[in-house]
């Protein structure tokens, strides 16, 4: 009965069951060490914060599957956000609805530069995007000076926007930047699972050479992938801008590793192929849920975040490799106990008998 | 054929990076009459010397066919544990050993998992180019650690051999130790070997695992003493040491022809490269571009230099046609 329940479920989805589990026991384990944990406020405060790393972790992930990097969405988000910050604060009677569209555009202008250098020139990601990285903020620096936008320039509905509820159950405020970027979320998850176009990530990712011999355009998928990348980043921007109000030059600096942390801790396998997005959900979840948990924890100092975030990603990855090697080994016990069985039960029966066995 | 060789040899991508070294010497010297002064030069070295140091050592790292993203991290958590201990009260001379040794002890944790378990050191040393600077973090916290004895201070100054400071020696020591390394020793062969074939290499009786570990924990003690050299230099220890030199360093390797798929590249081309970056640096410096983009230069710099093999593949070939039709 148990092996035909273990073996029912995929290992995607044991992955995201461990990682609930991992979520729940983070929950307990702080609500006994914090006073007043255990409320509508941490959700509130919480949710608020996932929605912007999200959307840029489900881009990331879309990168990830083609087996590339994005180290770029750092400087992506902080660029949209400052650009769009001053854009509307000089035109503060432009339409509401162009603000996340311009924010969209842009970021997916930078998805593309990105895209065509690793896509057309054949080279790594990382090391493009750690380059844009640099180029993407050097620009912003550049362009402005070293000034910072500030709320007060922005028009009131941006600012409102933030803390505009979709709906209240309670105490809990559900705010339609998390609405939005949970429906982001869930859309590139059945993009990425249901639709033709987008498995062609997974196969990419999973193997290149094969997914080329079936007739896929590995080139464009991978320039498709950075582009919703960047485009999703550009949305977080447009949220940051919101939230924040007040945008400096390092805005968004090292948003590009804590979305890397929640994609790898949510079970996307870095070397491309396999993962999910709701995986994706739980991890940023449950990275930010650490971060604000660990600044309130009186025995350690809040500097033990980074510590922290890293040893996590180390071990999803180490959790990770060792769980693929024992997948791939298993059909190899399995044929190997097949054969046991069948000498066991074919051992007085002729050599025709046997090998009868062991081809069922 | 006869009289050609030295054209063929600039016609490598080393011989390229000598025209480009001297057309931007000629360029800074025409620019200002002090550039060609030792002091300058040695100036020059000092400012970018930490990241000159682990490049030689990246560049073996990646001739293996790896990368070590943690090197600048690895420089942080040296130096803010050198102040941490020291500020404890043990000494400036055991609070170096320490820092040391824990620099051997990152590049063995990094080589734990990279040779022993088979991660690849891409994901394993981006983790751990978090928690490292973490662990920094934790040490120091928002604080800075000054009033180091005053040998230590200038360590990092101070002409120890004619206008040669430490660090300068230092390099030059590592320079001559890694060039005989890499070109003239089996080890270094066995590097090549492994980074340009991996299996290849493995099933050919060579122990991969202990030179990737090897190489590893190398390049967390050279890290380590780097930031100490760093923490010198500028006399104060902080947590956000060195924080994004990784791109410097690895743009400097790349830009000298070290492949980033391994297997081909020489410490040569790494020097020219650093001639090259540093006096670039200086001639932007020289024109007003501020530092911010001068990191931005350096960002399309090392685009430019992972497209090194296509863009040397593509010199040779026509090198090749405009040789066959002249002659």
């Amino acid at each position: 009965m148990r092996n035909t329940f273990m073996s029912r479920i995929s290992p995607t989805s044991m992955r995201i069951l461990a990682l609930l589990f991992v979520l729940i026991l983070t929950i307990l384990f702080f609500s006994t060490q914090i006073e007043n944990y255990l409320n509508a406020r941490l959700f509130n405060r919480i949710s608020t914060s996932v929605a912007i790393i999200l959307l840029i972790a489900v881009g990331q992930s879309v990168v990830v599957l083609t087996r590339n990097i994005d180290l770029s969405v750092g400087s992506v988000v902080g660029f949209v956000a400052y650009f769009v910050g001053g854009v509307v604060g000089a035109f503060p009677e432009i339409p509401a609805i162009l603000v996340p569209v311009l924010a969209i555009a842009l970021g997916a202008c930078f998805g593309a530069f990105n895209g065509f250098l690793v896509s057309r020139f054949n080279l790594p990601s990382i090391i493009v995007t750690l380059a844009t990285l640099a180029i993407f903020r050097s620009i912003l620096v550049e362009f402005t000076d070293g000034s910072s936008i500030t709320t007060a320039s922005l028009p009131d509905w941006l600012t409102e926007f933030a803390r505009l509820n979709a709906f209240v159950v309670g105490n809990f405020r559900v705010r339609w930047m998390v609405v939005i970027s949970i429906v982001v979320a869930l859309v590139v998850h059945v993009f990425l699972t249901r639709f033709r176009a987008g498995r062609q990530f997974y196969a990419v990712g999973s193997n290149p050479e094969a997914a080329r011999v079936a007739g896929i355009n590995v080139g464009r998928t991978v320039m498709q992938a950075f582009v919703i990348s960047g485009a999703l980043a550009g949305l977080a921007g447009f949220m940051f801008l919101a939230r924040f109000g007040n945008i400096t030059i390092v805005a968004g600096l090292g948003l590009e590793l804590k979305s890397v942390g929640a994609v790898v801790v949510g079970g996307v396998n870095i070397f491309g192929g396999s993962g999910s997005v709701i995986g994706v959900l739980i991890g940023a979840s449950l990275i930010d849920l650490l971060e604000t948990s660990l600044v309130r924890w009186a025995l350690v100092s809040e500097f033990w975040r980074d510590a922290v975030l890293g040893m996590l990603i180390l071990l999803a990855v180490v959790t990770d490799t060792f769980m693929s090697r024992r997948l791939l080994a298993r059909p190899t016990a399995k044929a190997a106990a097949a054969k046991t069985a069948a000498d066991n039960t074919a051992a007085p029966i002729a050599a025709p008998g046997a090998r009868q066995a062991e081809g069922s | 054929m006869k009289g050609s060789t030295f054209i063929d040899r600039l016609a490598t991508w080393e011989g390229f990076l000598f025209l480009v070294l001297v057309l931007l010497i000629l360029l800074n010297a025409l620019s200002t009459p002090f550039f060609l002064t030792v002091s300058n030069q040695i100036n020059l070295f000092q400012l970018s010397i930490e990241k000159v140091i682990v490049a030689l050592i990246m560049t073996l790292v990646i001739i293996n066919g790896e990368i070590d993203l943690s090197v600048a991290s690895i420089m942080g958590l040296a130096a803010t544990t050198f102040g941490w201990v020291f500020q404890a009260g043990i000494s400036a001379e055991w609070a170096i050993v320490i820092a040391l040794t824990i620099g051997i002890i990152c590049g063995a944790f990094n080589a734990f998992w990279i040779a022993w378990a088979g991660i690849p050191s891409l994901v394993v040393t981006l983790a751990m180019l978090i928690a490292y600077r973490g662990f920094a973090r934790v040490l120091v916290e928002d604080r800075g650690i000054t009033d180091f004895p005053e040998w230590f201070d200038s360590l990092g100054q101070a002409p120890i051999l004619g206008p040669f400071p430490l660090s300068m020696l230092i390099f030059f020591t590592l320079l001559v130790v890694l060039f005989v390394v890499l070109q003239r020793s089996a080890f270094g062969r066995k590097l090549y070997f492994i980074g340009s074939n991996r299996d290849v290499a493995e099933y050919s009786g060579v122990n991969v695992r202990r030179i990737k570990a090897t190489i590893f924990i190398a390049s967390g003690l050279i890290s380590a003493l780097a930031g100490i050299l760093f923490a010198a230099r500028v006399g104060s220890v902080r947590g956000d040491i060195g924080v994004g030199f990784e791109l410097d360093i690895i743009t400097i390797v790349l830009l000298g022809g070290v492949s980033i798929f391994g297997g081909t590249g020489t410490i040569t081309g790494t020097v020219l490269a650093i001639l090259i970056v540093l006096n670039l640096r200086n001639g932007m410096a020289l024109a007003n571009i501020t530092g911010h983009l001068q990191t931005g230069a350096l960002g399309i710099l090392l685009i430019l230099s992972v497209m090194v093999p296509t863009i040397r593949d593509a010199g040779q070939r026509l090198w090749r046609t405009v040789r066959g039709e002249t002659g």
